[in-house]
Order: structure tokens, then C-alpha cells, then sequence
């Protein structure tokens, strides 16, 4: 009970401290003004959405060597909090778009792949409420979830070779490339926060789904008898 | 029936386990049959029977234990032969004839000069008649031969049949019993499940009977055949 | 090999069944001719619109065409439960696989090259100078819906509302192979028309992957 209220505690602290950063300690962009600074939630959110559908990835393998419902569990506990930080993508992406082109949705190559992703990762959870038996619940969404990650860099991939030879606004710029910095360093530390979110977020529904693994287990075992 | 050659080979069952999400199909069974036994599984729906020979043929993977398909000395050096197994569905393709299905399953197997071989097997189940006919065509009686007929194709030393003779009529559940007799007679091990006391059951030479996943009585133990068949208590 | 000689028998099965009754082939040609002639009514087809929409709309015809038609590959195996009987007879359960994504994908390349000239008609887009080029993006294409969707065909037939499940699970994971694929083509429709080598290395690729993928993982798929 103390380690969560301290994670938590933790957590929130970092998230403050980069909120914090992101507003006073990033530069000012000259063109774009306040709303820029959606980049360090935006952009965060995207790498650590990306970060959890991994994790979810290697969840997924290791059940099907394994086969014990933990690593499902922990697979299907990470595919959602990937799932609610892609959200946060997608809704940052027309907020952010808005004010500076005046239009919602941009089709830009990297909001229209996460589009995508957030689509197979949807798939995947409607899979899992379609097949009553745990183990094979567990077999066959692990083995979809291994196809849709293994497809995560073809769509990224081919959005952006073929989708991109359009004029259209970029929601931001190449990392890295052209950045300032002090962005990327703000970038960089809003993307620790956040992993820390995720960290707190994926232990808490993961320790949710274990439960609900074993009542589920003590209720068949009634129904049966 | 052409009988196959002289068995050698056993089955056993050691430890086996299944749960499925954390009910168990089968608990601890552990049980050998002797080469050239002709061994009933009986229980009541839900007891396993299913899942054990299923298990058996390989299909299913058990949670833990093992199978296993003893050879007698002598026969060592020869590779033991996969079991042949009859399921309650007929395991064979509707939209084929019958002569399709089986060259279709020869060829998969490999199977030495396929084309006699099927030959040879259509006319013992007695369907070489039919043989160009679509299997949709055919009765339940018919569809049984085809897939016995299916299972003996690579001519098993061990045959595994589940609930052969549901939804048999008397002149298929006679010409079923007389066909195992005659495989029983030629030394092939067979394990079946059935739901009572008929015709087929009098092949027996050994009863074991499951209930909730465990074995609960065996003839070996000196338990009659016809009370595990009755669940009687001995 | 047996891997090859299973792969052969069990193709030849898929090959006479299907052209026994010819009912996949027969309602996904009309499925896609209905879905071409549908689209053609929501902009105006000229010549300059229609070369560049069309390619687009082709292969977004041929994407639903194949998650319909794909939806029966393993379900038509639960009918007397053939599949255990497959399962029991080959050697390596890949065979399996092998021959349903081979005969997916000439079924998938017939009907698209039997639409081929009545979208050509219709759409008065010249297709004979770059034939052999199109033939090439088509079965690479269908190469790719073929591979994703036999394997995920396996795994919706294990799931209820099967035929809605197979769609919602194909669909976006079939994205790249929609984007190349149409990427290619309009390349070929154009006035001047180029071949696209990009796409077509990229639609290999997305072939090798998932090719792979399958090999890796097929038993589990047909697990019981």
C-alpha cells in the first residue's frame, strides 16, 4: 500500500515538474506562439504509447512460450494504457492544429499512422471480448498482438514514404532535426514523466486483470460444480 | 478386414493433466494399456473421455504429463506409427468423393502405392460402390466407414475411437462391431469410448472409467466390465 | 521435401474444391464489380479524376473483396472438423498455411485480373501498355492480403461474430499493402506512366514479414 502511494506520489511530482518545463523553461516559438507547447504532450504521449504497445509485444511472445496468464495479463493490461496514451495523440493532434492552420485534422503522415495503431490496437481489445475460453482468449490475442506489432513500423513506414509527397502543414518537426536544444531536452524529460505514468497506470491494471483472472477462475470452478 | 500386422504396440498415459483456464479437464491420469488390448472408456458427459483421446491422437496437448506408445521387444528399430483416430465428426470433406478424401489423406501421409491402397480399403468398408460419389450424399452409417476407413489408412497399430457408435443404426452398429472384432483379433490396440452397454462394448477386454477428470475404476482392479459400464458400483 | 509435396496435395484440394462450386470466385467478382460501379457514382469519372482516384479504389475494392472471401478459408475446415483430420495427416502443419495462402492468392489475382479490363472500360484508363507490370503489383499485393489474411482467418474462426471479426482485425493491419499497392498503381495509370520500385521492393518486404511470421507461428495458430 505505501510503495503505491509513494509511486504515486512520484509520478505526479514529475509530471509537475515537466508541465513546469514545458511552459517556463522551453523557449517560445516564434511562429507559433503558446499552443507549441502541446508539442511536449503530444509528441511524449506518441513515444510512450509506442513504448507500451512494445511492452504489450513482448508480453504477447512470451505467453506463447510460456503460456501463463500472467504474461497475458500483462499483455492486455499494456495494449490499454498504450491505447489511452494514443488517444491523447489523436486528441492533442486537432487541438494543436487548430489554432495554428486553422483546420482539425491534417492528414499528416505521422497522426494518420497513429490513427492506424490506435485501430489494430482496438481490434485487438474487441478480439479478447469475442472469445470466452481464458487460455485461448489469451492464445489468440497474443498471436494477433504479435501480427499487429510485427505491421506498427509497415504502416509508420508507408504513410509516411507515399502519403507525405503532398504539401501539407507538419504537426512538428523532425526530432532532433532542427529542434532547439532546450526543447529537446524538455521533450525528453516530459517523455520520463510520462513513462512514469505509464509505469504507475500499467502495475495498477495489471495487479486489476491478475484479480480479475482468478475470480474469474473461482466463478467457472461454481458454475461447473 | 486384411488384418495389419501382428501389434507390438501399447499406449500409455503418465500424469496427464489438462486445465483449461484453470478448470480441470483431466486430473493425474495415469493408466497403460497392454499391446492387443481392446480397452472401453467409459463416463458420463463432461468425465474427459473426449479430451484424453483426443490427447492421445495428439491433437490436444496436455497441460503436463506425457504419452506414450510402448513397442514390445523386439520391434524396437521400427518407428511407432501414429495412432488412427475416429472422432465423433467424420474428419473428412463433404464437397470430395469418397475416393478424393482418401487419396487426399494417402498422399498428405505419404502413404506407399496411395492409389491400391485406397482400392483396398474402399471395398473392405464397402463403399467401393460409391466411391466416385460426393460423401455430402451419404448416410451416417456411410460416413462412419469413411472415416474408419480414413483412420486405417497408414494402417495403425493403435485405433482410437470416440463414441463410434452414436447415431449408428443396428445393421452399422454390426458391421462396426464385426469390423473392430476382426482388427482386435489381428493384435491392434484399441481404446474407445462409449456411452453404455451395446453390441461393441462385448469387444472389451479391459473397462476404465473416468468421472470429473480422474480415473475412478478400472477392471484391472478387479471391477467387471459390465458395472463400469453401468456405473454400477462393484 | 514433404513440406512441398503436402503443400501440393492440399493446394490441389483447395484448387478442385473451389472450382467444383465456384462460389468464392463467382461473388467476389461481382462484390468488387458492384463496389467499382458504386464508387464511380460518388465523383465524376473524367479521365483526369479517374486516374488518380481509381488506382485508390481498386485496391480498396479488392481489400474488402478479400476480407469477405478470406473469411471462409478456415471456417469451411470446422465443418466436420477436417481440420483435425489435416492436422493429424501432414507433417509440418505450415503445409497447411502454405497451400490456403497460395490458393488465396490465385483467387484473389483471377478475379482482380477478370475486373481488370471492365475497370479499364468504365474508367478509360489505358491498361495494355503496362499489363505485365500490373500483373507484378497485383500479385504482390494480393501476395500480402493473402498472408495476413489466411493467418487471421485461423484466428477468427476460433472467435464468435466471426464474419464481422474478420474485417475489423484485416483491415487496418492491411493498410501498408493498401498504400503501395494503389501507390504503384497510379503510377501506372498515369499519362506517362513509371513504375514505382520503391513500392514494389516495399510490398515484397511486407510479404517477406508476414510470411514469416506465419512460418514462425502457424502451429499455435491451428492449436487446439
Amino acid at each position: 500500500m505505501k510503495k503505491n502511494v509513494l509511486g504515486a506520489v512520484a509520478v505526479v511530482l514529475l509530471l509537475g515538474a515537466a508541465a513546469y518545463a514545458a511552459f517556463f523553461i522551453a523557449p517560445t516559438d516564434v511562429k507559433q506562439g503558446l499552443i507549441y507547447r502541446i508539442l511536449y504532450l503530444h509528441v511524449a504521449s506518441a513515444w510512450t504509447g509506442l513504448t507500451a504497445f512494445f511492452l504489450s509485444f513482448l508480453a504477447n511472445l512470451m505467453y506463447v512460450w510460456r503460456r501463463q496468464l500472467r504474461w497475458d495479463a500483462l499483455g492486455v493490461s499494456a495494449a490499454e494504457v498504450g491505447l489511452a496514451f494514443t488517444t491523447v495523440v489523436l486528441v492533442t493532434g486537432p487541438i494543436w492544429a487548430h489554432p495554428v492552420w486553422g483546420i482539425w485534422w491534417t492528414w499528416d503522415a505521422r497522426l494518420t499512422s497513429t490513427f492506424v495503431l490506435w485501430l489494430l490496437y482496438v481490434a485487438y481489445l474487441l478480439l479478447r471480448t469475442l472469445v470466452e475460453e481464458p487460455d485461448r482468449r489469451a492464445l489468440l490475442s497474443a498471436l494477433f498482438g504479435i501480427f499487429a506489432f510485427l505491421d506498427v513500423p509497415l504502416v509508420f513506414g508507408s504513410i509516411r514514404w507515399w502519403r507525405t509527397q503532398h504539401p501539407q502543414p507538419v504537426v512538428m518537426g523532425e526530432p532532433g532535426s532542427g529542434l532547439d536544444p532546450t526543447m529537446l531536452r524538455v521533450l525528453l524529460f516530459s517523455w520520463v514523466a510520462m513513462l512514469g505514468l505509464m509505469t504507475l497506470l500499467l502495475w495498477q491494471r495489471y495487479r486489476l486483470e491478475v484479480l480479475r483472472g482468478e475470480f474469474e477462475i473461482v466463478r467457472r470452478e461454481a458454475e461447473a460444480a | 478386414m486384411a488384418p495389419p500386422v501382428r501389434s507390438s504396440t501399447g499406449l500409455r498415459f503418465e500424469n496427464i493433466e489438462k486445465r483449461y483456464g484453470g478448470l480441470y479437464a483431466l486430473r493425474r491420469v495415469s493408466f497403460e494399456v497392454a499391446p492387443g488390448e481392446c480397452v472401453v472408456l467409459a463416463g458420463r458427459n463432461g468425465s474427459g473421455k473426449t479430451t484424453l483421446l483426443r490427447i492421445a491422437a495428439q491433437l490436444v496437448r496436455p497441460s503436463s504429463g506425457k504419452v506414450d506408445f510402448p513397442q514390445t521387444a523386439g520391434s524396437e528399430g521400427t518407428r511407432a506409427k501414429s495412432p488412427g483416430f475416429v472422432a465423433h465428426a467424420t474428419m473428412v470433406y463433404d464437397e470430395l468423393s469418397a475416393e478424393e478424401n482418401l487419396l487426399l489423406f494417402a498422399r498428405l501421409q505419404r502413404t506407399p502405392k496411395s492409389a491400391e491402397r485406397v482400392e483396398v480399403l474402399l471395398r473392405e468398408v464397402g463403399l467401393i460402390e460409391r466411391r466416385d460419389s460426393l460423401v455430402r450424399t451419404f448416410s451416417r452409417g456411410m460416413r462412419q466407414r469413411m472415416a474408419l476407413a480414413r483412420a486405417l489408412l497408414h494402417e495403425p497399430s493403435v485405433l482410437l475411437l470416440d463414441e463410434p457408435a452414436t447415431g449408428l443404426d443396428p445393421q452399422g452398429l454390426a458391421w462396426l462391431t464385426e469390423t473392430l472384432k476382426s482388427l482386435r483379433d489381428a493384435g491392434c490396440t484399441i481404446v474407445m469410448s462409449l456411452h453404455g452397454e451395446s453390441e461393441i462394448s462385448s469387444l472389451a477386454t479391459r473397462a476404465i472409467r473416468l468421472d470429473a477428470g480422474a480415473v475412478v475404476a478400472d477392471t484391472r482392479a478387479g471391477v467387471s466390465v459390465h458395472s463400469i459400464l453401468t456405473f454400477a458400483d462393484a | 521435401m514433404s513440406l512441398l509435396s503436402n503443400t501440393t496435395v492440399l493446394l490441389g484440394k483447395e484448387l478442385r474444391t473451389e472450382f467444383r462450386s465456384r462460389e468464392l470466385l463467382t461473388t467476389t467478382v461481382v462484390f468488387i464489380l458492384i463496389v467499382i460501379v458504386l464508387f464511380s457514382f460518388t465523383f465524376d469519372p473524367t479521365a483526369d479524376e479517374s486516374r488518380r482516384f481509381g488506382a485508390g479504389l481498386l485496391w480498396l475494392a479488392f481489400l474488402f473483396a478479400a476480407s469477405l472471401m478470406l473469411q471462409s478459408c478456415f471456417l469451411r475446415e470446422q465443418n466436420n472438423d477436417t481440420l483435425s483430420a489435416l492436422r493429424l495427416s501432414v507433417t509440418d502443419p505450415f503445409a497447411i498455411f502454405l497451400a490456403k495462402l497460395a490458393a488465396n492468392t490465385l483467387f484473389l489475382l483471377l478475379t482482380e485480373l477478370l475486373l481488370l479490363p471492365i475497370f479499364a472500360v468504365m474508367y478509360n484508363v489505358p491498361v495494355l501498355p503496362v499489363l505485365h507490370w500490373l500483373v507484378l503489383v497485383f500479385f504482390l499485393g494480393s501476395l500480402g492480403l493473402s498472408v495476413a489474411g489466411t493467418a487471421l482467418s485461423a484466428i477468427s474462426a476460433q472467435a464468435r461474430m466471426r464474419e464481422l471479426l474478420l474485417p475489423l482485425l484485416l483491415l487496418p493491419l492491411l493498410t501498408p499493402i493498401l498504400v503501395a499497392s494503389s501507390e504503384v498503381t497510379a503510377g501506372l495509370f498515369d499519362r506517362s506512366p513509371f513504375v514505382q520500385w520503391q513500392g514494389i521492393g516495399f510490398l515484397a518486404a511486407f510479404d517477406v514479414v508476414f510470411l514469416t511470421a506465419l512460418w514462425l507461428f502457424g502451429e499455435y495458430l491451428l492449436e487446439e
